[in-house]
């Protein structure tokens, strides 16, 4: 039996023909589309403008939005979106799928709680690929302590007078909206609130960070606001809940990562095994070496375990009772997972995954931004400790 | 003008097909599926011509047992109005297949039959022919490009050498070459509405067709494994060998 990228995959008694049909059609999307051009974007440092709407037209930026605005939700599951999240990871480039993807984390907020003005004026247009919206929390002056942001929003009239800044934001030099979270009101979780902001309103400047260690294809940027006048009717959601808009936002996005890495784990044991096969060392195969043997069936073991998280995981968001504190600990797995798997594959691969050009020279530099974005390591254990009432 | 696609199911592409252990057959256990290649292009002539207003129903149909359901969902993804699954277990050789699709063709009178040129399982070239005979229907094989005028349809035909056109009378028949165009791919929004398109299902009785085999596999086995070369030491050495081993120059 081969170990390659699908049969390295458990079986998941879930998955129907129609899931696998999307499978199908997506690969060959990706692989006509993406995989081509995918190292030459990550090397230039960002993704051609066109990529939105063909992305929109096969139906990938829709999944699960409603039908009103353009999406396909009718008969959409977790089993989609696992599927999905997995083969985007297979390009093995992280930053395409982060950039071309991050409606996934700046929409849920305009679409779950914003007025039915904002939703009809933003998600047509972002489901078709012609207009683009970041998410923007994390600040210079502190990441994952949302309660304590200090980006604020001062009432004047029917306005918000917005002033602070945001960075490490994911499509924000692209962003033609961010959901924003300000405070509104007085310290701590209680006192924020989201605030969709159009980029282009007076006093919003943008700079973009793009020297980073991996996602190269993903424009990350550092945003200012500087005396920007919002309308008050563009609060997503009512003032001071913005903590719970936030919050109810990680689930998903969290879910989205963790079947990302546990397919990148998969691209390094298809490519190290593919190596293994293939290089002879000492007069065999160097799957021959029990040394390599082995880091081979500790990635499987690993990558099974994970997935068989992942199912249980997502199972449990079909079944209505997700339990974050498990979402949050399916994070760590799969990123310990895939640091496990990108550092074994290095290993066997040797001199030649250590060249630009290899995927798993890109997994291995992309490791990190998925054991920190969307929550570091550190926070969702300590997440996960809170919730189990530790 | 309706227009009926042949749709095969058979191993992936992608797949490297081994022979089972007792050389009977291929071994398809657990080995991905979908849709021949050219039945693909063949879909897609099909979408084009509706598209194009040229055609105004388009009907895909497969000949197999019930799993190729899944490739009249794509088929159906990919833009064709309804389904029509012949059911039938066991290999089906190519006579047997064409004598159903000629009983479906007498059922729906299509103006238009849109075939892929091959399989690439059986690799046979013959469905289609042995259709056009059968239904004594014009056909346009190895087509790379059609076009509908009139009550005609011109078919520019990939053959040794060139290209031919010929101008047929429909209602015809239509096997497709590589080069004919490129198939697209099923948006998730039509996958989900091909669940809901209509696919009704026929047995050969139904057909008036009885299906009997008059060719049997006797042994599948892998081709030779390739030896590994030599190299030469000069240009002496090799028109030596040119000459007396592989005897390709005198």
């Amino acid at each position: 039996m081969a170990l390659d990228f699908d049969s390295a995959r458990l079986p998941n008694p879930f998955i129907t023909a129609e899931h696998e049909a999307w499978r199908t059609q997506l690969r060959r999307f990706i692989d006509t589309e993406i995989v081509p051009s995918a190292e030459d974007w990550d090397e230039a440092g960002h993704i051609p403008i066109e990529l939105w709407p063909k992305a929109a037209a096969v139906g990938l930026l829709g999944l699960g939005y409603a039908e009103e605005f353009g999406g396909t939700r009718e008969g959409i599951d977790s089993w989609h979106s696992w599927i999905t999240n997995e083969e985007l990871a297979r390009i093995g480039v992280g930053g395409i799928p982060a950039s071309l993807m991050v409606h996934g984390i700046g929409l849920p907020p305009v679409i779950n709680w914003g007025s039915e003005a904002m939703k009809q004026a933003v998600a047509p247009a972002v489901l078709a690929g012609e207009k683009h919206i970041a998410l923007g929390i994390t600040e210079p002056g502190g990441g994952s302590d949302v309660a304590s942001l200090s980006t604020t929003a001062v009432r004047d009239g029917d306005h918000y007078i917005v002033n602070g800044s945001k960075t490490y934001i994911t499509g924000g030099m692209r962003a033609n909206w961010v959901s924003t979270a300000v405070r509104t009101g007085g310290e701590g979780a209680r006192g924020v609130s989201m605030l969709l902001i159009p980029t282009d309103a007076e006093g919003f400047s943008r700079t973009a960070l793009d020297r980073k260690q991996g996602w190269w294809a993903s424009d990350t940027a550092t945003l200012y606001f500087d005396n920007v006048r919002v309308p008050v009717d563009q609060l997503i959601g009512t003032e001071n809940q913005g903590f719970l808009v936030i919050m109810t936002n990680f689930n998903s996005e969290r879910m989205a990562m963790a079947a990302g890495m546990e397919a990148l784990g998969r691209v390094c044991l298809e490519e190290a095994v593919a190596w293994a096969r293939e290089r002879k060392t000492f007069g065999k195969r160097l799957a021959d070496h029990q040394v390599i043997r082995h880091k081979i069936a500790q990635m499987k073991q690993k990558l099974n375990a994970t997935q068989a998280y992942i199912r249980l995981c997502y199972e449990s968001i079909e079944n209505g009772n997700p339990n974050p504190g498990d979402i949050a600990l399916l994070k760590v797995q799969a990123s310990e997972t895939m640091e496990f798997c990108a550092r074994e594959a290095m290993q066997i691969l040797g001199g030649i995954g250590y060249m630009r050009g290899s995927r798993v020279e890109r997994i291995y530099r992309e490791v990190r931004v998925n054991a920190i974005g969307g929550g570091s390591e550190e926070i969702m254990r300590d997440l996960a400790a809170r919730q189990y009432g530790v | 003008m309706k227009v009926l696609v042949a749709v095969k199911r058979v191993v992936d592409y992608n797949v490297k097909v081994r022979a089972k252990g007792d050389g009977t057959d291929v071994d398809l256990n657990n080995v991905k599926m979908a849709i021949n290649p050219f039945c693909e292009i063949a879909v897609e002539e099909a979408v084009r011509l509706k598209e194009a207003g040229v055609a105004t129903e388009v009907i895909a149909v497969s000949v197999g047992a019930k799993p190729c359901q899944e490739q009249i969902r794509t088929a159906l993804a990919l833009g064709a109005d309804r389904g029509i699954h012949v059911e039938a277990e066991g290999r089906l050789e190519p006579l047997v297949i064409a004598k159903l699709l000629k009983g479906v063709v007498d059922k729906e009178e299509p103006q238009l039959v849109i075939l892929g040129k091959q399989s690439i399982d059986g690799d046979n070239n013959q469905t289609g022919q042995m259709l056009g005979a059968l239904a004594n229907m014009p056909q346009g094989t190895f087509a790379s490009e059609i076009k509908v005028e009139g009550d005609k349809l011109n078919v520019i035909r990939e053959v040794d050498g060139g290209l031919q056109t010929l101008s047929l009378s429909l209602p015809a028949i239509v096997t497709t070459d590589l080069r004919l165009n490129e198939p697209r791919y099923a948006s998730l929004p039509n996958i989900m509405k091909a669940k809901k398109k209509q696919l009704d299902v026929y047995t050969p009785e139904d057909l008036g067709v009885s299906v009997t085999s008059h060719v049997s596999q006797l042994k599948v086995e892998p081709p030779a494994e390739r030896k590994a070369g030599i190299k030469v030491e000069d240009v002496a050495q090799l028109v030596d060998k040119l000459k007396n081993e592989a005897k390709v120059i005198s």
